[in-house]
């Protein structure tokens, strides 16, 4: 059986670099579970111990998801960000839905990205994604603050610099998971 | 990238309905996800279950990291304390030496209000610990400032119950699990405390500003008269936090008020003890008898 690799969704001809090789085939396990296993570890980092006095941690699940949505177009669908967010709403202590919709409005804002400008190279998509996890930050908080008394917006700065520092790391690591997920 | 083949899904039929089933499904969900969002901002202990459900479930994980963190800070505590240990036992010496005079003085104050609350017939119920657990996780990553504590109805921690550490008032409890209950730490925008000054007893509230410290608003107009390293403790008013649980100590002064930082840090917190509410019945009997019968407690 000839397994699509790059698309979850749709089978697509893989590159020549992933082909299956003689008497080598990729688990389909692996290339279903790793995209969504990686983006739902990355949403429980909240629940290590880890102390902040403000909201400092990164959002990492939705870096994780933008990695994979930017460096493999195709590979998560459009709707994914729906239940990855409502996952990621479990663990953050935001009102339940809040990341669900914020998230899947960025997976549509990316997939119209997508549709207008076609050649990209790394730090376009780095802008991009820089964008969306501002805009995703901010209106988390505002929606915090529609359920409860919320804090200034200005208290996000440092959480907004230090994700989008980070989003090349999460990229790299999105690209080694990749890498292991397509292998034969 | 060039933008995968799927967007341009040909002649064929399937691939352009599924292609189509794909958007359908992306936008009906996102109005779903806003309906689920409109419920929760609408009633906000709505979801508590599911957020229970994923904090119990990642309890154990987090548990083993915060034994972890705890082992690894005693370490650099006790190499650290070996470094300096002549020069701290000096000081330490010195400081016993200057609160031996204070500490009589405590105790005899400690009869004299005795003797006095006797006169009154003031009923006072000592501090009732419910259980002592350790503060495993936090939501470090959102606005909202709750951590995640290893204990819960298993211990009978119940909804409401204040949470105080060694130093201080850490919070109140907001959702209970089986073995863990959420904690809306004092620092979160949502959680107003009633405080006052510990030298005079200026009656304030506390709200917390989401980045480690706390606002503190006198009750009475004009100008702040606080001062920078005030100690302000609860002043057990709303009989929810008993009195004179350390607080916080004003780091700045504002215009109205003062910033403060708590004195219970939530990173550096070895155990966290859920207290029995102050005044529990009587906060129970004054919300039952409320003038239109409605009025309840508001939950977050």
């Amino acid at each position: 059986m000839k397994i699509p690799v790059t698309a979850i969704r749709l089978p697509t001809r893989p590159g020549r670099e992933y082909e299956s090789r003689f008497d080598r085939e990729q688990s389909l396990l692996k290339m279903l579970a790793i995209p969504i296993a990686s983006v739902i570890v990355a949403s429980m980092v909240t629940t290590l111990s880890i102390f902040t006095a403000e909201p400092l941690l990164p959002p990492f699940g939705l870096l994780m998801m933008f990695g994979w949505r930017l460096m493999r177009p195709g590979l998560l669908p459009l709707w994914s960000g729906i239940p990855f967010g409502l996952m990621d709403d479990l663990f953050s202590g935001q009102p339940f839905g809040s990341a669900g919709l914020l998230w899947s409005l960025a997976m549509l804002a990316l997939e119209i990205i997508d549709s207008r400008a076609i050649w990209r190279d790394f730090f376009q998509d780095w802008l991009i994604a820089s964008l969306l996890i501002t805009a995703v930050l901010l209106g988390g908080l505002w929606i915090a603050g529609l359920a409860h008394a919320a804090p200034e917006p200005s208290l996000l700065i440092p959480q907004i610099i230090l994700s989008i520092l980070l989003y090349p790391l999460v990229v790299r690591i999105c690209a080694r998971l990749d890498s292991w997920r397509l292998a034969t | 990238m060039a933008p995968p083949p799927h967007r341009r899904p040909g002649f064929s039929r399937k691939a352009q309905y599924s292609l189509f089933v794909t958007y359908v499904a992306a936008t009906a969900g996102t109005l779903v996800a806003a309906l689920l969002l409109s419920i929760s901002v609408v009633d906000p202990t709505g979801f508590a279950a599911l957020r229970t459900f994923g904090a119990e479930t990642t309890a154990p994980i987090a548990r083993i990291f915060s034994a972890l963190r705890v082992s690894t800070q005693g370490i650099t505590h006790n190499a650290s304390a070996y470094i300096d240990a002549a020069s701290k036992n000096v000081t330490l010496e010195k400081e016993a030496r200057a609160n031996r005079s204070k500490l009589i003085e405590a105790r005899a104050l400690r009869v004299e209000n005795a003797r006095l609350r006797g006169l009154l017939k003031l009923t006072d119920e000592g501090e009732q610990k419910i259980a002592v657990g350790r503060l495993i996780s936090s939501t470090a990553s959102s606005t909202r400032r709750v951590a995640t504590l290893s204990v819960g109805r298993n211990y009978g921690v119940e909804r409401a119950q204040p949470v105080r550490g060694p130093a201080g008032l850490i919070g109140r409890v907001i959702e209970v699990g089986p073995t863990t209950a959420r904690i809306l730490l004092v620092t979160d925008a949502e959680n107003l405390v009633p405080v006052m000054r510990v030298s005079d007893g200026l009656p304030a509230f506390s709200a917390g500003l989401g980045n480690g410290t706390v606002l503190i608003k006198p009750l009475n107009l004009g100008e702040s008269p606080f001062r920078v390293g005030d100690v302000i403790v609860t002043s057990g008013n709303g009989g929810l936090y008993r009195p004179n649980i350390p607080f916080a100590r004003v780091i700045r002064k504002t215009s109205d008020g003062a910033l403060a930082i708590p004195f219970a840090d939530p990173g550096n917190t070895p155990y966290a003890i859920v207290v029995q509410q102050y005044q529990g019945e009587a906060r129970a009997a004054q919300q039952a008898a409320a003038p239109d019968g409605k009025t309840k407690e508001i939950k977050e």
